[in-house]
């Protein structure tokens, strides 16, 4: 239907000035989407979208560095925090973050985000967490639950010989040097609006200093799930919030004062 | 400045430093660990980075990371270690950034052992990582030399937008001799337009080693083979010692040069015409040097610490036109002097065999040689 | 009396997933089921009136496709604003 505009009406929202012009390569309804705009809102908000390194992942986030009007670049598969501490600690002022799946954070990079994690890293990490590997075609993740089909668990994920998944959220937040390990879920409006303050909380880390951040967030994959974007969202609800429990895990006692 | 007696690992560590090291990213490995111990204590008493990462794999991806902003950045490490960071060195390499990587070659395959090797030829020299790309390889074999080089690596890497790869043995990192240390270079504060840098003001900058879509890979290879072109015609460093008169001419590169220098001497005071050609430039290659020498001479003893990696290097080289022999020692012994004369002296008493590849000639010899 | 809003769907980057379909409080926003957009997708459009300007679909939108607008009335033009 045609809409006219009235004669004197404000904008509530326009598509972020920290995202770029193209069209995204995601699937229709992918919440990597979301993720991303909801760091490109925050970095506007904070003014922060030229003073801000990204640093790219390997897996379907493998573009990101297309979509953020911000300067990036493209790390190993897994290596993003190895990059990233060596881009912050040249520039120390400036902002830095990384935006990694699972498959390259929880498992080939595990050793990475430990590490980085543990030297109290003042970068934050965007973690994506939708149960397999997207890119490649919907394989077992580190984050597959337990019975979860995937091309490479035909038969559902078998603990016995697959082994269980990986809490990162709870993993990282026992990490001294860690200041901010949360989870949150993109699968409701509530839950996204929750997501946009935990990364806006996880920034406010680095720019305070405080050091190591990161910000789990509950994704769907409809293509590789099988199913609708509507009803991958309620399947985040009803599968994955049971075993990832949304929630803080890590929060450095001086953020009590940022309100947000 | 004076000479001072420095260890090798310390030379290198504070040659650059002093030529404005930004940031220093490692791990400690044996026979390497005394340069990232004094980049440790003095990057941050200079307010520069360093960090002692999680693994080389950290190590070399930090390096990225700092490369990225156009820093001048470096690592170092040990043969394992430097078979770590071989994806990182591929990803810089293609994504066309300047970086210094100090390998101090210890005996291998695989754990091997600590002591001095030159092992790692092939997989510096040749590649070592996917897809194509060139390092610039420089290999010291004094203490002096490695300070030189390491302050030269830094420009070279920066002029060329490549990877500098200073190659020498744990024998010259784990020596003292002396050496003058150049003197404290400011730090840059001009960065090239393609830093990625989070400049306000500034255009977008992206940096990344994909090229999805094939006809711009091949443009990114063609560019970066050019580039090595200009490397090929600009950069290749050898010494050339007593080769004038000589008629039979000794090939070694680093502290396999420097011990066949000590043989050829010995062999001149005999009375033998033997000259040495020392490669500095490993990658590029001194290959017209090595082909005018088989015009000049009328044979060629290729000395290495592995099991003739270079030697496969000259005898393309040489191209069959004048006997070529081989002798090392591998698996982390470093040869005598007297075992470089004792070729020498062969090679001028006896008729030259043409038969077979001059490896298998010295694998036959070998048994006496370990004897 | 509900304010008065519309949204404007940027037919560029939409991918016709629903998410906003599903979510919008008012059920105002349909695929526009007589068209294409360039990467084949029947975008997101207002198929009644009805909007309030609440916003929701950009939040679920994984697009940031959507623009908001909401009408400014008189009286908060002049009292308000």
């Amino acid at each position: 239907m045609t809409i006219t505009a009235p004669e004197l009406e404000k904008t509530i929202y326009t598509r972020p000035e920290s995202l770029t012009s193209v069209q995204t390569h995601y699937c229709p309804g992918c919440t990597h989407g979301v993720a991303h705009r909801l760091v490109a809102e925050v970095l506007d908000e904070m003014g922060l979208r030229e003073k801000t390194v990204g640093v790219a992942s390997v897996g379907c986030s493998v573009f990101a560095y297309n979509y953020f009007e911000v300067d990036f670049v493209q790390a190993p598969h897994g290596r993003a925090p190895a990059m990233a501490t060596g881009v912050k600690r040249v520039l120390p002022d400036r902002t830095v973050f990384t935006y990694q799946g699972d498959g390259d954070m929880a498992s080939i990079g595990m050793g990475e985000i430990v590490a980085a994690a543990a030297r109290g890293e003042n970068i934050t990490v965007i973690f994506i967490n939708n149960a397999n590997y997207g890119m490649t075609g919907g394989q077992m993740a580190p984050t597959t639950l337990p019975g979860q089909k995937t091309t490479s668990s035909p038969n559902g994920r078998d603990v016995e010989t697959q082994g269980y998944p990986v809490r990162a959220a709870e993993l990282l937040a026992t990490l001294e040097g860690t200041s901010y390990s949360v989870r949150r879920s993109l699968h409701d409006p509530k839950g996204i609006r929750n997501a946009k303050r935990a990364i806006r909380t996880a920034f406010e880390v680095q720019q305070r200093g405080l050091g190591f951040s990161m910000v789990e967030l509950l994704s769907i994959c409809p293509t590789n799930w099988g199913m609708s974007a509507i009803n991958a969202m309620h399947w985040i609800e009803e599968k994955m919030i049971p075993f990832y429990p949304l929630g803080d895990y890590k929060v450095h006692p001086m953020l009590a004062e940022v309100k947000i | 400045m004076a000479k001072e007696l420095l260890k090798g690992n310390v030379a290198i560590a504070e040659a650059a430093i002093r030529a404005g090291l930004q940031a220093y990213f490692g791990y400690p490995i044996t026979p390497q660990t005394e340069l990232l111990e004094w980049m440790s204590a003095r990057m941050p008493e200079l307010g520069r980075a360093f960090v002692q990462a999680e693994s080389e794999l950290g190590a070399i991806n930090m390096v990225y990371g700092a490369a990225c902003t156009g820093a001048r950045v470096m690592t170092s490490s040990s043969s394992p270690g430097v078979s770590l960071m071989m994806e990182g060195i591929s990803y810089i390499a293609g994504t066309e950034l300047p970086a210094v990587i100090v390998d101090v070659m210890r005996g291998g395959p695989g754990l091997g052992n600590i002591a001095p090797a030159q092992a790692d030829y092939n997989q510096i020299v040749h590649g070592g990582g996917h897809g194509d790309y060139n390092l610039l390889v420089l290999a010291p074999s004094s203490v002096q030399e490695a300070v030189d080089l390491t302050v030269l690596a830094f420009d070279l890497a920066e002029k060329y937008r490549t990877i500098v790869v200073v190659l020498l043995d744990g024998s010259l990192g784990q020596m003292m001799e002396p050496a003058e240390l150049p003197p404290m270079k400011p730090l840059k504060t001009a960065y090239p337009e393609w830093a990625a840098r989070g400049e306000p003001g500034d255009s977008r900058r992206v940096l990344s080693s994909i090229y999805l879509d094939p006809p711009a890979e091949e443009v990114a290879n063609v560019r970066i083979l050019n580039r090595w072109k200009e490397v090929e015609a600009n950069e290749v460093r050898y010494k050339e010692y007593m080769l004038e008169d000589a008629k039979i001419a000794v090939v070694g590169f680093g502290t396999s040069g420097r011990v066949a220098l000590s043989a050829a001497r010995a062999a001149r005071a005999e009375g033998i015409p033997v000259g040495l050609l020392r490669p500095v430039t490993l990658n590029p290659f001194p290959n017209k040097q090595i082909e005018r020498l088989a015009e000049t001479v009328d044979s060629i003893l290729v000395v290495e610490m592995n099991a003739g990696q270079m030697l496969e290097d000259v005898l393309r080289d040489v191209k069959g036109r004048v006997p070529v022999e081989f002798f090392a020692r591998v698996g982390g012994i470093v040869p005598l002097p007297d075992e470089i004369l004792n070729e020498i002296r062969r090679m001028a008493s006896q008729p030259l065999s043409t038969t077979g590849h001059p490896r298998d000639r010295w694998l036959k010899r070998m048994p006496q040689i370990m004897a | 009396m509900p304010p008065k809003g519309r949204i404007v769907v940027n037919e560029l980057f939409c991918k016709g997933c629903e998410l906003c379909v599903d979510a919008c409080p008012q059920d105002v926003i349909g695929l526009a089921a007589d068209r294409l957009n360039a990467k084949g997708y029947h975008p997101a459009e207002m198929i009644e009136a009805g909007c309030t300007g609440c916003g929701i679909c950009t939040i679920v939108c994984p697009e940031a496709a959507i623009t908001v607008f909401r009408e400014v009335t008189q009286s908060q033009a002049e009292g308000k604003a």
